[in-house]
């Protein structure tokens, strides 16, 4: 865990330092390469968001997927159906995800929930959002949307053809600015109080904190954060649906860069997404292309996930502070 | 995380059925309302109305029975571990491919592998919990969760390779016998009993009877339980607390084992089919209330219930929404459980 | 009109009376102990002036205004600081930022806050260990850390609950003068304590809190010759000797 963090501008110089050297990647590095790059932005997008909450305001969520679809659906929906650019719909789904959070929030804090019972109750509201937008027709019901193709490229309807570095470029624009955010977020008062809520928060009241206010703004800071990732997703994959948006399965991959990587740790999440992206490829590519002496597995659909979630357990059992945040506990003193 | 396991770290497990009146009050209320729908619903003026009702009515209840039991290997784990299994859908899958390879390859009547399949459940628990487990008992919450999560996707695709996606099943010779005057599959006022539903659930009720015996009188019953009411307490008094919770994740397998073997013969067998069982089975245990084995029966069935006349009522919506409802409220509500309240 | 004023406070919990109709008044910057044997209702007693339980009945005004009702965070930055028994440091963050965290919650500015948090650090003597985790500190800093937590929200009272419990003598004596001249300063201080030669030394008027009734209320002298006092802590005799 980590602690009030001192240096804004230090942080951002890094953060700077590291869009100008990522930048140059998609004039370099190509086609399916490219694809795993973007897929490392939206992990890590999405695990920053995720961190706010469950990391430094310590309120650990396990059906993130609600703001994720969330962002994806409002997106998708406007500019599906009514034509209305995925930047409008992108402001528009992290609002909704930021009030869904805020209410949803307010209610279990409201209500004391903590612990398992706060994690369940995270996830059973992304799973009635899942089960609520099946069940909508105007949202095409378990089918899903699908972006309609542009003939050409437009910033304003964020379309590109798929060899343009554009999508990398937006990606890794939408995740610098994430960061930031939350750099600057936790080197300020209104951070400084959502750690020490969650550190005690009978403690930060008597100190004249707001506890209830402070974690509801994380949930619905982290819930819009990871809603924009969701917008984003879709246009780059130019579909979405409810299983895809609002499953558990999202949710746990939401939640996994931060917790691998390290929660509460301002790197943690865009680490561990750069560790788990590449991991994932390279184990399905090992199925689909196998060494000589492992050719027995050619082809053979689980093997992939089962070298996957082996990796997780070691890293959970003999790094359980993430492999950032074990780093940097080494590192402080 | 500072505050991750809730008020405290002790007196989790509750191992007596106590049903309150009010539940009875519940499922009066469900069959009423079920009742109504037959009165108002399009479909229902006709008899025909009255016969979905009553199927939905007698699958509901059934399959609750089974709901509960898998349930209270769940929250047995948890009110001795204090850990949320997500694994425990995953362990229920792996027992009924057990139960599939022993009835279907090696030709053993399917509930005759109530005696093997849970044993050897008994040990893979067991062995899980030793080796990925216990080293993380004291880890933060949402590590334990992602460990047993990982432990699912690692069974689930363990299961995938070995037997692929092609769905599975057994079939019972003599699921549509006739007992002396009875027959089956059984007809109740046009609803239609399977005979696989009716062993589940009488099944279902037989082992929990079993659990709730060995946990109330047996010697090791009464050191789980003491360790599931105070771990330092019971260590102080000579209970091994490190074997007993190797041994509780064991019997907490066993039992979603047991419930694999008796809902295979009516389920079709895929490598994710435990998942289902997974979500309905912390949906009962907060309804039941973490760790109150009791509660978690009872959870059952309402749970069954709920689903299958919410189905009815909210036709076009999934049935899992109304069971989502009752969670949330549950959680808010009631955190400690439906039946929680007068602690022991 | 007194800084605080209690009337008719009272608090059940689940039928049994923690706190029962009591009333009493702290003036500005005066020093008052609440003593009384455990399970009296002192804790109970601060815990409803702060906000942290809410009241049966009863009302407390504080400063001319009503704060009966208030939360928690709103009474502290209305100028109540409190300390707790069981101390409730921000583990991971550093002493300064504990202290950071009080003083930001009434200022806009972070920076203004961290520099009123290290003149506080400096009163309190802690100014040397202000980088150092919280989690980390010893009991006596850690009680520091409480007191200077609470100071950094400039408050009129403060309620100390065994501030001086668990120091040694020679740990205690600064912090009593530290206690003095924080009174001094204009600030009424209101202190729960098991300390008795210390509460005695320290406070201008003592209050005695016994099954949540007010027993006694006057100078130590006074108090300390009461019969019903005295009965009240039959059992705890030695405690009152001065231990």
């Amino acid at each position: 865990m980590s602690t009030v963090l001192r240096d804004a501008r230090g942080q951002l110089l890094v953060l700077a330092g590291l869009a100008a050297l990522l930048a140059t990647v998609p004039f370099w590095l190509e086609g399916s390469a490219r694809t795993v790059m973007i897929r490392i932005i939206i992990s890590a997008g999405v695990g920053v968001g995720w961190n706010v909450m469950g990391g430094f305001a310590g309120q650990f969520s396990f059906g993130h997927a609600a703001y994720f679809g969330i962002g994806a659906y409002s997106s998708a929906y406007l500019l599906v159906d009514h034509g209305i650019s995925p930047w409008i719909g992108m402001a528009v789904g992290a609002v909704l995800a930021a009030a869904f959070g805020a209410l949803t929030g307010w209610l279990s804090f409201r209500y004391r929930l903590r612990g398992a019972y706060f994690a369940l109750a995270t996830f059973a509201f992304a799973e009635m959002l899942r089960l609520v937008v099946q069940g909508q027709e105007w949202l095409n019901g378990t089918q899903g949307l699908q972006v309609p193709v542009l003939a050409e490229s437009s910033w304003w309807m964020l379309q590109f053809s798929t060899t343009s570095p554009n999508y990398f470029l937006v990606g890794l624009g939408l995740l610098v600015v994430l960061q930031a955010i939350t750099i600057l977020l936790f080197h300020g008062r209104r951070g400084m109080f959502i750690v020490a809520v969650r550190e005690d928060e009978e403690g930060a009241e008597a100190s004249g904190v707001d506890a209830t206010a402070h974690k509801v703004m994380a949930v619905a800071v982290s819930g819009a954060m990871t809603a924009v990732m969701g917008t984003f997703f879709v246009q780059v994959f130019f579909f979405i649906d409810p299983a895809l948006a609002f499953g558990p399965a999202e949710s746990v991959a939401i939640l996994l860069p931060a917790v691998v990587g390290g929660t509460g740790t301002l790197w943690g999440p865009i680490v561990g997404a750069a560790i788990l992206i590449p991991l994932g490829e390279w184990t399905s590519k090992i199925v689909r292309d196998p060494p000589p002496f492992l050719d027995f597995v050619a082809g053979r659909s689980g093997i992939d996930l089962m070298v996957f979630a082996t990796l997780l357990i070691l890293i959970l059992l003999f790094l359980p502070k993430g492999v950032y945040g074990s780093l940097a506990e080494r590192f402080r003193r | 995380m500072s505050d991750a396991g809730a008020s405290s770290r002790t007196g989790r497990l509750q191992t007596r059925l106590h049903v309150p009146r009010w539940v009875w009050g519940v499922v009066l209320a469900l069959v009423v309302l079920l009742w109504r729908w037959t009165e108002v619903s399009d479909l229902a003026v006709t008899p025909a109305g009255r016969t979905i009702a009553l199927q939905a009515l007698t699958t509901g209840l059934l399959i609750g029975g089974v709901y509960g039991l898998v349930a209270m290997g769940l929250s047995l784990i948890f009110g001795v571990l204090e850990i949320i299994n997500f694994a425990h859908g995953a362990f229920l899958t792996l027992a009924m491919y057990l139960t599939w390879v022993l009835a279907d390859g090696v030709g053993i009547d399917p509930y005759l592998t109530l005696l093997i399949t849970p044993l050897l459940m008994f040990l893979v628990g067991a062995a899980v919990q030793k080796v990925v487990i216990n080293p993380a008992m004291g880890q933060p919450l949402e590590n334990q969760l992602l460990l047993t999560f990982a432990l699912s996707i690692l069974i689930e695709n363990a299961l995938l390779l070995a037997f692929s996606a092609n769905p599975r099943s057994v079939r019972l010779d003599y699921a549509n016998a006739s007992i002396g005057p009875v027959e089956f599959p059984l007809r109740i006022g046009g609803a239609i009993i399977e005979l696989p539903r009716i062993v589940a659930f009488v099944g279902g009720l037989a082992v929990a009877w079993a659990l709730f015996s060995f946990l109330n009188r047996s010697r090791v019953g009464t050191a789980i339980r003491a360790a599931g009411l105070n771990r330092t307490g019971a260590s102080l008094v000579g209970v091994n607390v490190d074997r007993i919770q190797v041994l509780t994740f064991g019997l907490g397998t066993a039992v979603a084992a047991a419930a694999g073997v008796l809902v295979l013969p009516f389920l079709t067998l895929e490598p994710t089919t435990g998942t289902q069982f997974n979500i309905l089975s912390f949906v009962i245990v907060v309804l039941g209330g973490l760790g109150n084995i009791g509660g978690a029966l009872v959870g059952g069935i309402l749970i069954g219930l709920t689903q299958e006349i919410g189905g009815l009522l909210f036709p076009g919506q999934s049935k899992l929404l109304p069971v989502f409802i009752i969670f949330i409220a549950t959680l808010f509500l009631k955190p400690e459980g439906l039946f929680g309240g007068g602690a022991e | 009109m007194s800084l605080l004023e209690v009337t008719h406070l009272s608090k059940s919990f689940s039928g049994l009376r923690a706190v029962d109709d009591v009333d009493f008044q702290v003036e500005a910057g005066e020093i008052v102990g609440l003593i009384g044997p455990n399970g009296a209702g002192k804790t109970t007693l601060f815990n409803l002036v702060a906000g942290r339980i809410p009241v049966d009945t009863g009302r407390v005004v504080f400063d001319g205004e009503d704060i009966t009702g208030w939360t928690p965070h709103a009474i502290a930055r209305r100028g109540i600081g409190r300390t707790f028994q069981l101390m409730r440091p921000f583990a991971s963050m550093t002493v300064r930022d504990n202290v950071t965290v009080a003083a930001a919650s009434s200022s806009p500015r972070l920076e203004t806050a961290r520099e009123l948090a290290d003149a506080v650090l400096d009163r309190v003597a802690l100014a040397g260990m202000a980088d150092e985790f919280a989690g980390a500190l010893p009991t006596a800093a850690r009680k520091r850390l409480e007191l200077a937590r609470a100071l950094a929200l400039d408050p009129q009272l403060l309620l100390l609950d065994e501030v001086l419990s668990g120091l040694t003598p020679a740990e205690r004596e600064p912090l009593l003068e530290l206690l003095v001249e924080i009174a001094d300063e204009g600030r009424a201080l209101l202190l729960v304590e098991h300390v008795m030669a210390a509460v005695m030394r320290l406070s201008q008027r003592i209050l005695v809190l016994h099954h949540g009734q007010l027993l006694a209320a006057g100078t130590p002298d006074e108090v300390t010759s009461d019969p019903d006092v005295i009965e009240a802590y039959l059992g705890e005799e030695e405690q009152l000797a001065g231990s």
